[in-house]
């Protein structure tokens, strides 16, 4: 069960990421470079977050251009599960294997902070380890990360339950008060129609390590390996 | 030479005389501005490095002292962190974005230099008052800005820090950033040329006008104004940085380089010249093989152009095509642009041909000034304050809201939430805290990293005033559990050649190195800033900022100042004396800044130290916080806000109301253990001959009580006291005073 976590000039989550997966996971990982055509062996691809070619122009829209994201559509479109998380969702909207775009936070501010979320479908590769309804802690941090599609995607993405994780208070109410970052219907994370590419804003690598007192995103790596252990044999 | 052109240069008379007789000659115009980059306050520490004998620069722990680009220390294991402080107090005045953001990005480079990978910034920033709309309001914007943006982008946690406002900054604002990397002890470089022939490359960006002479800028006072200062101000590309960081510390995985030098004030000049001079050698460099983003730029320009994300390699002979092609890989560039030579001059050439050459240890040999210090007037009046010349207020609860949304003390969220503190996955406790940890991957252990400063403390005491701020300092890493290693020190004063301001530098510096020898916390390294002041609002507070460090042995022994559970019994630890002066209370309540700096007393202060940490590290602390700014009963409801649980506490003490709940007795901590545990913390306090107090209990009901002597002065909901620490700071930003 291989892990590739795609490292991108300016990626700066990429370490934490295979932290999580070789550490906390205790399975294989390596990196990918953004240059390289073939993939090579792997199950999953991470997209880590970071601010991959400085942001420039805006956020993923350079990166979705790299040699490796073609490969990693190939690779999407075959099955293969694939996670961008942070500027990893950005750059998968860019490349248009996610509906929507990230707008700047309606604050106008870089966010950092410890995000209280609600899974809103645990029935996925991704978050089979949740039940639907859990509220869970996710840091995270980015100043795009206010989710935005046009009205009838967000209906069609409602109705099929690709909404995965609603930014929400402790006592899981989801409401405008509950929205850190202007984000359409609390929208933190969402997954393709496919059910094997996923776009989250929030961190849940850096929720998975129990020592810096959070462990509640350790999650949705168990349930990527479950899926892949159960598909594989 | 023409009619004076030193002058302009930055170069006194004196000064010029010199440097003629060092060469046997008069200078050219290059050769003229190598000496007033290098013989600038900022390069050649011309008024400081008399006073730096004072320090204690060893110790166990110490692996290198003050002379590389960022001091070093050990942490067991093989394993070693790096760290320094930087101020950028004239450009962030000026631009207070990229002032603020080239200030993360410079602190950085150095740390990468020693071969390090970052893990960790803060930085101290001292403001105007925010209630101050306008220009004191956009610089406090924009500097915040301008640390997250450079640092969120270049992938570096800003894990902590301070910020600080008082009229004394509303003209020259303070930045000051740390930065601290990890490595193993086989991985440290230094900033060394050695090995006649080896290549000097340069790498990173591109080399344009932006900097010019920052060194000299800001080595004299702000004028108002100084628009044509402003091509002293640099521009920050994190980008750039982050690919730089990648592909040096690949290169420094091989074999290729034999010294490492960032480039900061004065560039490629003070870069080689640094490393010339350590080794002992001469260098020259081809300002023509210097990669430029203009046109037409003069020899003397490429040398002291402070474009930002450059750094020098001294590289083997042979070598040169293996590191270009590291760098290439990261889409970056690694040129040679000269060599070391083996006849100790310092040669610039362009194009093959010889622009200027000077003796290399006499760049490094800048004059040093030992200047009069005169005692400044105020000390008079300000030492005579006593107790009695205020009244107590009848409200002491509207006190103490008062004092917890005071800027100094209220919440910093709005701040440190723009900032990336959780990247790289070593945050254990977080910004808001009286020390950050970050755990080190792998082991049990940790670090703990502070910055802290108290320029009315040393405005109205500089000797008693820096030593509290180590003390504090040191008590910040013991009640997180951290024991203190060693200090970075930024110098942030006036105007040196003032009497009073010299009096101001040298106390505050004779100050630090006794509490540093208290403490057994060596000075490291650290930076000078001098010539904070404008004309408008004259000159600032005396401001040392200290940086420390400390070794969190297990990650067992983190501690936070957070009440942990109902019915914890809350001890007091140290004596609380009826001192008000200097206080913050005095400050916000009165509108005075006297008095004199509450008493220390150094021994005692190791003494309760160790002890803190003893208990501790023997588990039997459920919280520790130190009592700072607003005293008792702020770092009472500290506890309680951060625990959201209430605390009833009876004092029994024969001093004032507000002296007792708001002085600020030095030497104090409150802790909260359960019921056998703080009967063991009572009796391990006795043996050391400390006084302790059990004072009350931690309580479910929300609220903040506090008797003495059977009369409640305090007794206000949490909520409210939530609401104004909480509220505080995005308040000041929306209300004009």
């Amino acid at each position: 069960m291989n892990w590739g976590v795609l490292l991108f000039p300016g990626s700066n989550c990429a370490e934490d990421c295979f932290h999580a997966v070789d550490q906390i996971l205790g399975k294989p990982v390596k990196y990918l470079w953004h240059k390289d055509t073939e993939l090579g062996d792997v199950d999953a691809i991470i997209i880590p977050g970071g601010f991959s070619y400085g942001d420039h122009l805006r956020p993923g829209a350079i990166a979705h251009l790299s040699p490796a994201m073609i490969a990693v559509k190939e690779f999407a479109a075959a099955g293969g599960l694939v996670i961008g998380i942070c500027n990893g969702f950005q750059i998968l909207t860019e490349a248009r294997m996610l509906p929507g775009s990230l707008l700047q936070n309606r604050g106008l501010k870089f966010l950092c902070q410890d995000q209280t979320l609600k899974v809103d479908n645990a029935d996925t590769p991704f978050t089979s380890e949740y039940n639907s309804g859990d509220v869970v802690v996710f840091p995270i941090a980015h100043n795009e990360g206010n989710y935005y599609a046009a009205k009838h995607t967000i209906a069609e993405m409602e109705a099929n339950g690709q909404i995965l994780f609603r930014y929400c208070n402790p006592e899981g109410e989801v409401s405008d008060q509950t929205n850190p970052n202007g984000s359409l219907n609390n929208i933190a994370g969402i997954i393709n129609r496919n059910r094997n590419v996923v776009g989250m804003m929030p961190h849940p690598e850096r929720s998975s390590d129990s020592v810096l007192g959070l462990s509640d995103g350790k999650g949705v790596f168990v349930s990527m390996l479950k899926h892949l252990e159960a598909k594989h044999g | 030479m023409e009619e004076k052109i030193w002058r302009r240069a930055g170069l006194t008379d004196s000064e010029y005389k010199l440097l003629c007789t060092h060469m046997g000659r008069e200078p050219n115009t290059v050769e003229l501005a190598l000496y007033a980059q290098m013989w600038s306050e900022h390069c050649g520490y011309t008024h400081t490095r008399p006073l730096f004998k004072h320090f204690l620069t060893t110790g166990p722990r110490i692996v290198q002292g003050p002379g590389e680009n960022a001091g070093i220390v050990d942490i067991d294991d093989d394993e070693v962190i790096t760290f320094k402080l930087e101020s950028h107090n004239h450009p962030s005045a000026i631009a207070p974005f990229q002032g603020a953001a080239t200030g993360v990005g410079g602190i950085i480079r150095d740390i990468l230099a020693m071969g390090a990978y970052p893990i960790a910034s803060l930085n101290s920033l001292h403001f105007g008052h925010p209630g101050d709309k306008g220009h004191t309001r956009w610089l406090i914007s924009e500097v915040i800005h301008g640390i997250g943006e450079y640092g969120n982008c270049v992938g570096v946690p800003t894990v902590g820090g301070e910020v600080r406002f008082s009229n004394a900054y509303k003209g020259n604002p303070l930045v000051n950033a740390m930065c601290v990397g990890f490595m193993k002890k086989s991985e440290i470089k230094k900033a060394i040329a050695t090995g006649v022939g080896n290549s000097l490359m340069i790498v990173g960006n591109l080399t344009g006008r932006d900097g010019m002479g920052g060194a000299s800028f800001a080595s004299k006072d702000l004028e108002e104004e100084n628009d044509e200062d402003r091509g002293a101000i640099q521009v920050g590309d994190p980008f750039m940085e982050k690919l730089l960081i990648e592909a040096c510390l690949e290169v420094f995985k091989e074999d290729y380089v034999v010294g490492v030098q960032d480039m900061g004030a004065a560039g490629i000049l003070s870069s080689s010249v640094e490393t010339a001079s350590k080794a002992g050698n001469g260098v020259e460099i081809d300002v023509a093989l210097v990669p430029k983003r203009e046109e037409a730029m003069r020899p003397e320009e490429v040398m002291i152009s402070e474009s930002q994300e450059r750094m020098l390699l001294i590289v083997k002979k042979g070598m040169e095509e293996k590191v270009n092609k590291i760098f290439h890989k990261w889409d970056l560039h690694a040129v040679v642009i000269g060599q070391v030579t083996d006849d100790g001059i310092y040669r610039v050439l362009e194009n093959g041909v010889t622009v200027g050459e000077v003796p290399v240890w006499s760049l490094m040999d800048a004059p040093t000034y030992i200047l009069e210090a005169v005692e400044p007037p105020h000390l008079k009046q300000t030492m005579a304050f006593k107790n009695d010349q205020i009244t107590q207020p009848k409200d002491l609860n509207e006190v103490l809201l008062k004092l917890l949304g005071a800027p100094d003390i209220c919440s910093k969220e709005w701040v440190y939430r723009q900032y990336d503190h959780r990247v790289q996955m070593n945050t254990v406790v977080k910004p808001g805290s009286d020390a950050a940890i970050l755990r080190i991957k792998g082991r049990d252990k940790g670090i703990g990293l502070t910055m802290d400063s108290n320029g009315r403390y040393c405005y109205l005491n500089p000797r008693r005033g820096a030593q509290s701020i180590v003390a504090e300092s040191a008590r910040n890493q013991v009640v997180s559990g951290a024991e203190p290693i060693a200090i970075t020190d930024g110098l942030n004063f006036g105007n040196p050649e003032k009497p009073e301001v010299y009096y101001q530098l040298e106390q505050s510096i004779i100050g630090i190195s006794e509490a540093c020898r208290a403490l057994d916390t060596p000075v490291i390294g650290g930076n000078a800033s001098l010539y904070n002041q404008t004309p408008e609002f004259g000159s600032i507070y005396p401001t040392p900022i200290i940086g420390m460090t400390g070794l969190v042995k297990s990650l067992s022994h983190v501690t936070t100042m957070e009440f942990k559970d109902d019915g914890d019994f809350i001890i007091l630890i140290g004596e609380t004396k009826a001192e008000l002066g200097a206080s913050e209370y005095l400050d916000v309540i009165h509108n005075l800044v006297t008095g004199d700096v509450p008493a220390l007393d150094l021994k005692l202060e190791r003494k309760a130290q160790d002890y803190i940490l003893d208990i501790i590290r023997k588990g039997l602390v459920r919280s520790a916080h130190d009592l700072g700014d607003g005293g008792l009963a702020v770092a009472l409801a500290e506890s309680c806000i951060a625990g959201k649980l209430g605390a009833n506490v009876s004092l029994d003490m024969d001093i004032r109301a507000d002296a007792l709940l708001f002085g600020e007795s030095q030497t104090r901590f409150m802790l909260s253990a359960d019921q056998a545990a703080t009967d063991k913390i009572v009796e391990l306090a006795a043996q050391q001959g400390l006084e302790s107090a059990v004072i009350g209990r931690v309580t479910k009901i929300k609220k903040v009580i506090i008797h003495n002597m059977d009369e409640k002065l305090i007794d206000v909901s949490l909520e409210a006291c939530s609401t104004a620490f909480a509220n505080g700071f995005d308040k000041l930003m929306k209300t004009d005073r």
